[in-house]
């Protein structure tokens, strides 16, 4: 396939005296959808939270469509980036978080609608349309007006989502996002992920720990583990034929 | 008997301070929130000296004597510097409003800053700048819970008014003051009197709160 629409570089990244990434090398093409896996505390959100621009990293680079994210060029020399900088990379990218993070003051729609009208200043009458189609398509049509706060975990993840589209990314990145649902609302959350991995041609960077749920999307999976990429291929790669020790006895645990 | 007629005769004396007493507090209350707004944004800023500043006015507004600061600006100043800060009324509202503007401010600043992270994270992750952050996500949800503060503050303030009357102005204590003078057995019942002005001129003021309450429980990401 093409160029990556993402890659990571050697990076590092440290909070305080505790190492968490010690030397990223990733590539992410265009509509991959890649899987990121393996014991907690051993980095996975910090990947997605650095290509968010949530978190810087110490050291390395993460290339975004060809553009160094976390630096820019100024009179010749690369220098930290400027917030001018983060904005224009990352336009591209989207994200869901494991605590929804939906906006309490506003109804379902207008969570959909702010970010199209504010950031991109699109017209308001077609951001009304989209979000509306974006938020059926998650099974909430007839929520538009309710707020965050009368919806269930599982509606408010799916609201998340819907919100991350209408801003049509190239990238979007699920943090843990079935995590603090009740297990009776994973499901309706899984399917829409499902529906979107199908049907939309962007990158898509999962770090979960729905096991079966990941291996079943992903076109690529990483076993991420203290701090190194321990093991990364297709699906059935990673969990047939891995020899990694650390990786059979994290997939042992699961499996029981 | 005797009673009923002397109030019959005592409130309307009373009321005659009532419109310093109510423009005092509503002019003063202004100027506290907007004090209120601008010190409390100013210390979150990056500007290490605006931060210092602000800080600098909070703790001084705040760990000093209202009463103090209002002869400061009636006395001190004009003697000092030969400037007329402008007529009592004008001093008054300054002196309240710099003062309860401090302690506001405290309550901008905290309710900034309890704004939950997720949501400056979410609003990142929908690309919007520091400034849309800030007036579309941030700020809204953190005016909804300053507001039963504001509302306490402002019932105190009502009650600070009536140390104008120690620089000369005719409020409802002033008048309370001088039918006292003129009639010192009547001191019980006048100042019953000026206490029951006080309590109904905040009983809006206390529903207010009450309202402000469930507002403010509406509407926040915990």
């Amino acid at each position: 396939m093409s160029e990556p629409i993402v890659k990571f570089q050697d990076v590092h990244k440290s909070f305080g005296d505790i190492k968490v990434l010690k030397g990223i090398n990733l590539d992410i093409k265009p509509a991959e959808k890649v899987a990121v896996i393996g014991p907690s505390g051993s980095g996975k959100t910090t990947i997605i939270r650095m290509l968010m621009t949530l978190e810087e990293p110490t050291s390395g680079d993460i290339i975004v469509d060809s553009t160094n994210l976390w630096k820019m060029e100024k009179k010749g020399k690369m220098v930290k980036a400027n917030e001018k900088h983060l904005r224009q990379v990352r336009g591209d990218i989207g994200m869901v978080f494991q605590h929804f993070n939906l906006f309490p003051h506003m109804t379902i729609l207008e969570n959909c609608m702010t970010a199209p009208i504010h950031v991109k200043k699109e017209n308001k009458e077609e951001v009304r349309e989209r979000a509306i189609q974006m938020l059926d398509r998650v099974g909430l049509g007839d929520k538009l007006n309710n707020y965050p706060s009368q919806l269930s975990g599982g509606q408010k993840q799916r609201v998340a989502m819907a919100r991350a589209l209408v801003m049509r990314p190239k990238i979007m990145l699920f943090d843990e996002v079935t995590s603090a649902l009740d297990p009776e609302l994973v499901g309706e959350v899984l399917e829409v992920i499902r529906d979107i991995a199908k049907h939309d041609d962007m990158a898509m960077v999962l770090v979960t720990h729905e096991m079966d749920f990941a291996l079943d999307i992903a076109d690529k999976v990483l076993f991420l583990d203290e701090g190194v990429i321990a093991e990364q291929g297709t699906a059935s790669q990673v969990i047939e034929h891995s020899t990694n020790e650390r990786l059979q006895g994290f997939l042992h645990r699961f499996r029981r | 008997m005797v009673t009923i007629n002397a109030i019959i005769d005592i409130a309307p004396q009373l009321a005659r301070g009532l419109s310093v007493t109510v423009s005092v507090l509503l002019a003063s209350a202004i100027f506290a929130y907007l004090m209120a707004f601008i010190a409390g944004l100013s210390r979150l800023s990056k500007n290490t000296f605006i931060r210092k500043f602000t800080g600098l006015y909070v703790e001084v507004f705040r760990g000093t004597s209202l009463i103090v600061q209002l002869f400061w600006l009636y006395y001190a100043i004009p003697m000092l510097f030969g400037i007329q800060l402008g007529s009592n009324w004008w001093i008054g509202v300054i002196a309240i409003g710099l003062n309860y503007g401090a302690y506001l401010s405290e309550v901008v600043r905290g309710s900034i800053l309890s704004v939950a992270k997720g949501q400056t994270e979410a609003a990142t992750a929908l690309n919007m700048s520091s400034f849309q952050r800030m007036r579309l996500i941030i700020f809204p949800q953190a005016v909804r819970m300053m507001l039963p503060e504001f509302s306490n503050y402002t019932i105190q303030m009502l009650k600070g008014t009536s140390l104008v009357s120690l620089i000369g102005m005719t409020d409802i204590l002033y008048y309370g003051d001088i039918i006292r003078s003129t009639n010192l057995s009547q001191a019980p019942l006048v100042y019953l009197l000026v206490l029951v002005f006080y309590f109904i001129l905040a009983l809006p003021l206390i529903w207010l709160t009450r309202k402000g309450e469930t507002i403010s429980k509406k509407g926040v990401a915990s």
